[in-house]
């Protein structure tokens, strides 16, 4: 528009700065320049014209591929989210089919499982259909879980008397030692914080065995203590912690010293507080990987009756199919529910710990 | 006492001296917030893991004599130590870049202008929460002989697939595995692309560079630490799923499935000390060499984007 605006005056004074001292001609000039400025504004309007269309078909190409674009990624997202929710999902709706209506659907899978007899495979059908709204919904097995058979909710409790402890024991522990390395930096510190990291990064395949050597040397092999204290002085909460720690400006703390504060006050006063949100993440972090915990009461538990939920889920067999669902789904429950209340703090954890 | 006569020796004694005495005083102070923790991980971990150490050159567990690295050839030797040790690290070369790939993709698409953003965040976080003790029943209905995907790829005629039974059973347990970790390694992606400085994408867009150039010129050299951070915390969680093995198959897995935890698992029940202890050295060595060697290369990387 503007380049278009500029021209007649170019023009006009183009033919002003040819024709200068050219004053008899001055008439003709005029003439021109009228007739110049006359055709440029039609000229000028047919060329908006034409410049309002090419930028509007220009817009409306680049609309049609960001939508395009837009949609291509969405309909990814959309299958990528479906992928994510499908299990869950049809654990819940599952959960509220009745123990017949699951039999008449996915026995046949657990009879190829649980290498029943061939007689057991006759009279079931043998292509399961992957139900989603059950036929009608029921709650008899919830009843039959959590008031006629005592050993799931017993199960559940034995998950959260594991689970309780550690978390608030590795927290407490964690942060006492974060602070310290966050706080006193000598070479011979660092040297002890990589081997924590070290330690850290070791799977079970290698903690577990001193893990058992120990508990047997305690005499507290067979106990939930063999689990619940390797859990309180795992080192994963100091990595994560002392990490936020150190991010602490060192003049809050200069400040606080002025003050008068001592080490425990600035502990207490600045350190925490401002970590609440790494703390929060690291206890929902810590759940969620010993509500799943699966090796260590494999291998430190021998009573099955000590066992947490995540163990015994897996050795439902066919016969309990019917309430499996139910079960899977009360044990989804907590976690679910942390996440719902704590998300944020979730995704602001996950996110920090990447960034050195 | 010359109180007002100024003695710098005295002085700078003095001060040296207060300087020492405050410097141990935290030492006393900061070493009383770690001894907690420095207790526990000796007794629990540092400890045990010496005696583990002393164990692995003895005959047996009540059998103390000393036969050198015997036990370390045994377990070498050994034909299930070998295919668990190669199952495992087949499962961690497919898992692991496909971890962080994924995931890496899945972030640069929440990072770019679409809709509702946040909430398939949430969704693709959430199997993040959900035990897999609870979401096997499913996987088994999905993937058993008789399971739904075999209905399903029958309607397009193709053969039964026996996906526990066989070395599809690989995939089985990849989708577990992808499906659970992916939404952790995004987030982390996320956050390290919203880190990336944007005046710079910006000037390289009026340049002419396109979406696929400004990536790898300038998002990829900002994300190189992540992806070495995505790459160990995945490594390590492909050592973890024995979990996922177990719970789908219980004690017995197909060859395939057969892990190092699974015969881990076996000695323990047997009681065999002197195959438990030098498995357990061998890994804790190998594991260290690989953490070492990831971290090597990101220092590595890390110089050469920095010029």
């Amino acid at each position: 528009m503007k380049k278009n605006a500029i021209t007649p005056l170019q023009i006009r004074n183009d033919s002003a700065f040819h024709e200068e001292g050219e004053h008899e001609h001055a008439s003709i000039r005029e003439l021109k320049e009228v007739e110049i400025v006359r055709l440029s504004e039609e000229e000028i309007e047919k060329r908006h014209e034409k410049g309002r269309a090419v930028a509007r078909r220009q817009a409306k190409v680049r609309k049609v591929t960001s939508r395009i674009w837009t949609a291509l990624g969405l309909f990814l997202a959309t299958l990528v989210a479906i992928f994510a929710l499908m299990p869950i999902v049809l654990t819940i709706l599952d959960s509220f089919m009745s123990t017949d209506e699951i039999k008449t659907n996915y026995s046949a899978v657990y009879n190829s499982l649980s290498s029943a007899s061939a007689e057991t495979k006759t009279y079931l059908s043998s292509t399961p259909k992957l139900k989603m709204i059950p036929d009608s919904v029921s709650f008899s097995q919830y009843k039959t879980l959590l008031f006629l058979s005592p050993t799931y909710l017993l199960k559940f409790w034995n998950s959260v008397a594991l689970v309780v402890p550690i978390v608030l024991g590795q927290i407490l522990v964690g942060c006492l030692a974060s602070y310290s390395f966050a706080r006193y930096r000598k070479k011979r510190r660092e040297v002890l914080f990589f081997s924590y990291v070290i330690l850290m990064l070791m799977p079970f395949q290698v903690t577990l065995v001193p893990n058992y050597l120990i508990a047997n040397k305690l005499g507290i092999y067979n106990t939930w203590w063999a689990i619940i204290l390797p859990g309180i002085f795992s080192t994963f909460s100091i990595f994560l912690l002392s990490k936020y720690m150190r991010q602490i400006p060192s003049s809050y703390i200069e400040a606080a010293k002025l003050d008068g504060a001592n080490e425990w006050n600035i502990f207490t006063k600045i350190c925490l507080p401002m970590c609440k949100s790494a703390i929060y993440a690291m206890a929902i972090l810590l759940f969620i990987d010993y509500w799943n915990m699966v090796e260590q009461p494999l291998i430190l538990l021998e009573d099955a009756g000590k066992q947490p939920l995540s163990v015994f889920l897996s050795q439902i067999n066919a016969s309990e199919v019917g309430v499996a669902f139910a079960a899977s789904f009360i044990f989804m429950v907590p976690p679910l529910l942390i996440f719902l209340y704590g998300e944020q703090y979730l995704v602001e954890g996950i996110s920090r710990s990447g960034i050195k | 006492m010359a109180a007002h006569e100024y003695n710098p020796d005295e002085v700078r004694k003095r001060r040296i001296k207060g300087r020492r005495k405050k410097s141990v005083r935290e030492w006393f102070i900061f070493t009383g917030y770690l001894t907690p923790s420095f207790l526990g991980v000796l007794l629990f971990f540092f400890g045990p893991m010496l005696i583990v150490l002393v164990q692995s050159f003895q005959r047996s567990a009540t059998n103390s004599e000393f036969v050198g690295f015997d036990n370390y050839v045994n377990v070498w030797n050994n034909q299930a130590f070998r295919s668990a040790a190669k199952n495992t690290m087949i499962f961690a070369g497919l898992a692991v870049p496909l971890a962080v790939l994924l995931s890496l993709l899945l972030a640069l698409l929440l990072s770019s202008k679409l809709p509702g953003k946040s909430a398939f965040r949430s969704i693709m976080l959430n199997p993040m929460m959900v035990p897999v003790a609870s979401i096997v029943l499913i996987w088994q209905v999905m993937f058993s002989y008789n399971g739904a995907m075999n209905t399903y790829m029958g309607w397009f005629g193709i053969d039964k697939i026996d996906w526990m039974k066989s070395d599809w059973s690989r995939l089985v347990i990849l989708i577990l595995f992808l499906w659970k970790n992916l939404g952790y390694n995004m987030v982390l992606f996320i956050s390290a692309i919203s880190a990336v400085p944007q005046e710079q994408l910006e000037s390289a867009k009026m340049d002419g560079a396109n979406a696929l150039r400004r990536f790898f010129s300038i998002k990829l050299p900002y994300l190189w630490p992540t992806i070495f951070f995505v790459g160990i915390m995945s490594l390590i969680n492909s050592f973890k799923i024995f979990r996922e093995v177990y719970l789908l198959t219980g004690d017995y897995p197909v060859d395939a499935l057969y892990m190092l935890q699974n015969f881990m698992n076996n000695m323990f029940t047997h009681l065999d000390n002197a195959k438990l202890t030098a498995a357990a050295i061998i890994m804790c060595i190998a594991m260290i060499i690989i953490v070492g060697a990831l971290f090597i290369a990101e220092n590595r990387l890390g110089r050469d984007t920095e010029e």
